[in-house]
């Protein structure tokens, strides 16, 4: 099971510290990454497995809680969304 | 492999277009409720809703969160209340039970306060159907229908008669609060069992115990896609209509499936619909202007329907395993920015709207009428309407607001989703005769169709 995560925003040293932290924490491992510095706005879209969540970490919901809690203190908009929405919307 | 482009395309139709899940629908089967003692039937009519939908909206809840994709709304409809209903007993009694155990469970509506009358009134359809005033007015989350037609079975006439005083009385009984009593109402012609939408939904006798049904949204998704193409010719925006609706109903398709699977439900249909809200620019009156209409309700505003109504389904039918419900673009006055501007601006008018409504699902929806507006006249707007459905094979329904003490032109505010509603003109000439007449009409030849 993946999980896709995005963050957009004005850049700022540490955004993907502070998200890949998080994801540690939750045992997710990160399975790609792109991102782009568009002018001054920051956007990164990041594939993660969340397989294998850390038992006693409070499973997915508590993981996009977090990272979105992480993403309102540093006033950048993040998502987190299971990957099967994708790919119901964008593949036959 | 995802690809970033289609990601962000996601996020955005969510984040800036609207894009939503309108509402998962559990439809609940009471037959086993039957008992000859009302006591009893309210106590187990409680109980299996309880039991049956305990975890309804959690499970909705944790699907929003885990594809991060919004479910307004999280409803319950059951088999229609006057199959169930002991003779000589309150039906209110019943109501009640159906709010109490939709605040229970957390739902935002229950429906299924309804009687299914085309062909004629059995005594608890009669008994039923007058208590519906009382029943919406002493409730917060019941609503009601009534299918007073068919293509097989005509147009019960007394039942059109019958309905005219109920909506106003509805309405009286109701008028501190926006007259919600009457939107919580829908007249029907060939009612549809597995509808997921308020207020008419119900559970049909052809259903399982019980189903889900997943209702989808998105009029601003198709109106940014339509935006994109300011030069393209009526084929490529039928072609692009149909991608968006594509997309938008895999959304249904996949959030029905999952909500099957966590409640152990089985999964019955999509409903293909563009339901609009007030939001600016989830608006199906605004995809009609995109298309190129200066605004709704001008000539050419049925032709446009009538091509987006069909794309939305041939792009939905192929995105979903079942499709079902009413399926069509919804007009539905006060909850659609775009149209409550066109009837300000004097370019939408009753007349037209019925005439949309002969293209696209489902009827005259949430339309104000002024206060001193005659059962009677009320009662003909039914009865054409159902004429259109009954002769198009079509469901048609008529959801009006008569805004007791109020004058056309005014605004009547709801408030949420439900909008607001600015009160339309009416033509003010007495149809009192032919409704009084009483009788059925005829059920129409199925050849010789022109």
């Amino acid at each position: 099971m993946k999980a896709v995560i995005t963050v957009i925003g004005k850049d700022t040293v540490g955004i993907l510290a502070k998200v890949t932290g998080i994801c540690a924490d939750a045992n997710a491992n990160v399975m790609d990454v792109t991102q782009t510095i568009m002018q001054d706005l920051f956007a990164m879209t990041m594939l993660i497995d969340i397989s294998s969540l850390n038992e006693n970490f409070g499973g997915f919901s508590e993981l996009s809680d977090r990272l979105k809690a992480m993403g309102g203190d540093m006033n950048l908009q993040v998502h987190v969304m299971h990957e099967d929405i994708f790919n119901s919307m964008h593949k036959i | 492999m995802l690809n970033n482009t289609d990601i962000l395309e996601t996020i955005k139709m969510i984040q800036e277009e609207n894009l939503d899940i309108r509402t998962i629908t559990m439809g609940i089967s009471l037959l086993d409720c039957i008992s000859p003692d009302i006591e009893k039937t309210c106590a187990r009519v409680y109980d299996k809703i309880t039991r049956v939908a305990q975890n309804h909206v959690k499970t909705g809840k944790d699907i929003e969160k885990r594809y991060g994709i919004p479910i307004i709304n999280k409803r319950l409809s059951v088999t229609p209340i006057a199959a169930i209903l002991a003779t000589a007993c309150d039906p209110v009694r019943l109501a009640l039970t159906l709010d109490q155990a939709a605040k229970e469970t957390g739902v935002d509506f229950v429906g299924g306060y309804s009687a299914l009358v085309q062909k004629g009134f059995s005594p608890g359809d009669l008994e039923l159907i007058k208590s519906i005033p009382d029943a919406l007015s002493v409730t917060e989350r019941v609503c009601s229908s009534v299918n007073i037609g068919s293509t097989a079975a005509g147009i019960n006439m007394d039942a059109v008669r019958l309905m005219g005083d109920i909506i106003i009385e509805a309405a009286r009984k109701t008028a501190d609060n926006s007259y919600f009593g009457a939107a919580k109402i829908v007249v029907f012609c060939n009612a549809v069992e597995d509808n997921p939408f308020m207020a008419g939904a119900f559970h049909g006798f052809g259903e399982p115990d019980a189903v889900i049904n997943v209702g989808v949204s998105g009029p601003g998704v198709v109106r940014a896609a339509v935006a994109k193409m300011p030069d393209a010719n009526i084929d490529q925006i039928a072609e692009q209509i149909k991608r968006t609706a594509f997309k938008i109903t895999r959304m249904g398709q996949l959030v029905g499936s999952e909500a099957s699977r966590a409640l152990g439900v089985p999964f019955g249909t999509v409903d293909l619909s563009l339901a609009p809200t007030p939001a600016i620019g989830d608006s199906v009156a605004y995809i009609l202007e995109e298309i190129g209409l200066e605004k709704c309700g001008a000539y050419g505003t049925t032709a446009a329907l009538a091509l987006l109504n069909d794309a939305v389904k041939k792009g939905g039918v192929m995105a979903s395993s079942h499709v079902g419900g009413l399926s069509g673009a919804f007009i539905p006055v006060s909850e659609d920015a775009g149209m409550i501007a066109a009837v300000k601006a004097g370019a939408l008018c009753l007349e037209k709207l019925e005439a949309m409504t002969a293209v696209c699902s489902v009827g005259l929806d949430m339309v104000a009428v002024p206060g001193d507006t005659s059962p009677e006249i009320i009662s003909a707007i039914i009865a054409d309407e159902a004429a259109i459905g009954m002769v198009n094979n079509k469901t048609t329904a008529v959801r009006v607001i008569p805004a007791i003490g109020m004058k056309e032109g005014e605004i009547i505010d709801f408030g949420g989703l439900f909008g607001s509603a600015p009160i339309m003109a009416i033509n003010k000439f007495s149809p009192l005769k032919f409704i009084n007449r009483g009788g059925r009409i005829p059920a129409p030849l199925q050849s010789l169709k022109n």
